[in-house]
């Protein structure tokens, strides 16, 4: 294919993206903060997050497909556990998450 | 009025400040991912680098490449990025009354609306409301600049490293996604988006095996209107 079709295909998919968002805004329109649509709206929003972020964990595309999900899920476990006794450390958390995956990876593979 | 602590040196270089580290190493990590991968779908280095700038959404970002590496179709190519990207609905319509009260002009809301990912959207959704509404659009325009320039350099850094970096380096960098914001998602303190968070970790993989296209929607709608239900009844029970 052609470059001139690659960028046709990121400026399409780019404003097809857009149309959400756009769509997002218009809706809003004057809802306050402390509307009852506000909270239902985060819910929906915290709902599809979560059910995305446990998607890529459980069921992952693309090269995370290749590791193991045991190691994944440990390494998820390990951390949300130090995460929370570490009065929610972020840092912390990630580094012992990533660092658990890491050693499995390397040793088991 | 609003705890949230303002920073001296003004809300645009705060913003930038608490955007830099995590959030901004993350992105850099899964940018760097999506470059490699990009290059090796057959994209242009300069391609690689607009796709991330002008669709800002991973998931998309991600379809779309797939499916150009197939040779689909360019309409087939663009549904497929919008579908992976339709989460930004409720992603805008949950941050946006946050910016109905700040005093900006309504149509640089549909500018502010390009910049929001899962990293600018969560740091508003945390501390936007305790935040003066005078604040927020400043210190989300300085959040989300340094977010997309972490995200620009990391896809060009991989686009440029593809190959080079041995896989279980890789292997850890796409991992940072999502262990990074299954930390962000489980630290979240309303009741209601708790109850929606663990919904959603329970029916995103379940629905996924339904569907693959409308999962994700279907996780939202369920989990989400669920868990604002039984939250709205437990509030009035206690009213």
């Amino acid at each position: 294919m052609t470059d001139t079709t690659l960028w046709a295909i990121v400026l399409l998919s780019g404003a097809a993206t857009y149309v959400w968002r756009a769509l997002g805004v218009a809706i809003a329109g004057k809802v306050s903060p402390d509307s009852e649509a506000f909270r239902l709206f985060a819910c929906i929003a915290y709902a599809m997050l979560a059910g995305l972020i446990a998607r890529m964990v459980v069921l992952p595309e693309g090269i995370l497909a290749e590791s193991s999900l045991l190691f994944r899920l440990i390494a998820i476990g390990l951390s949300v556990a130090v995460f929370f006794a570490s009065k929610r450390n972020l840092p912390l958390g990630v580094a012992v998450g990533l660092g658990t995956f890491a050693l499995l990876t390397a040793v088991w593979s | 009025m609003y705890p949230f602590p303002e920073s001296p040196r003004g809300p645009i270089t705060h913003g930038a400040i608490d955007a830099t580290g995590m959030p901004a190493l993350v992105l850099l990590a899964s940018m760097i991912g999506y470059g490699s991968m990009a290059r090796e779908a057959g994209l242009t280095l300069w391609t690689s680098v607009a796709s991330t700038g002008l669709v800002w959404g991973l998931p998309g970002q991600i379809a779309m490449v797939e499916l150009y590496a197939l040779g689909a179709p360019v309409i087939a190519v663009m549904v497929a990025a919008s579908a992976a990207n339709a989460r930004f609905l409720p992603m805008v319509l949950s941050v946006m009354p946050l910016f109905n009260e700040t005093p900006t002009r309504r149509r640089w809301h549909y500018a502010v609306a390009q910049f929001i990912t899962l990293n600018p959207w969560a740091a508003m959704m945390r501390d936007g409301p305790r935040m003066n509404p005078a604040y927020r659009t400043p210190y989300f325009a300085g959040f989300a600049g340094v977010c997309i320039a972490a995200a620009l350099i990391g896809t060009a850094a991989g686009f440029l490293m593809a190959g080079a970096l041995p896989r279980d380096i890789t292997l850890s960098l796409v991992f940072l996604n999502p262990l990074f914001f299954t930390l962000v998602f489980v630290s979240t303190r309303d009741r209601g988006q708790i109850l929606a968070v663990l919904g959603g970790i329970a029916a995103g993989p379940l629905f996924h095996l339904v569907s693959a296209n409308w999962g994700l929607i279907l996780t939202g709608a369920v989990a989400g209107t669920g868990a604002y239900l039984i939250d709205r009844r437990i509030r009035r029970r206690h009213d």
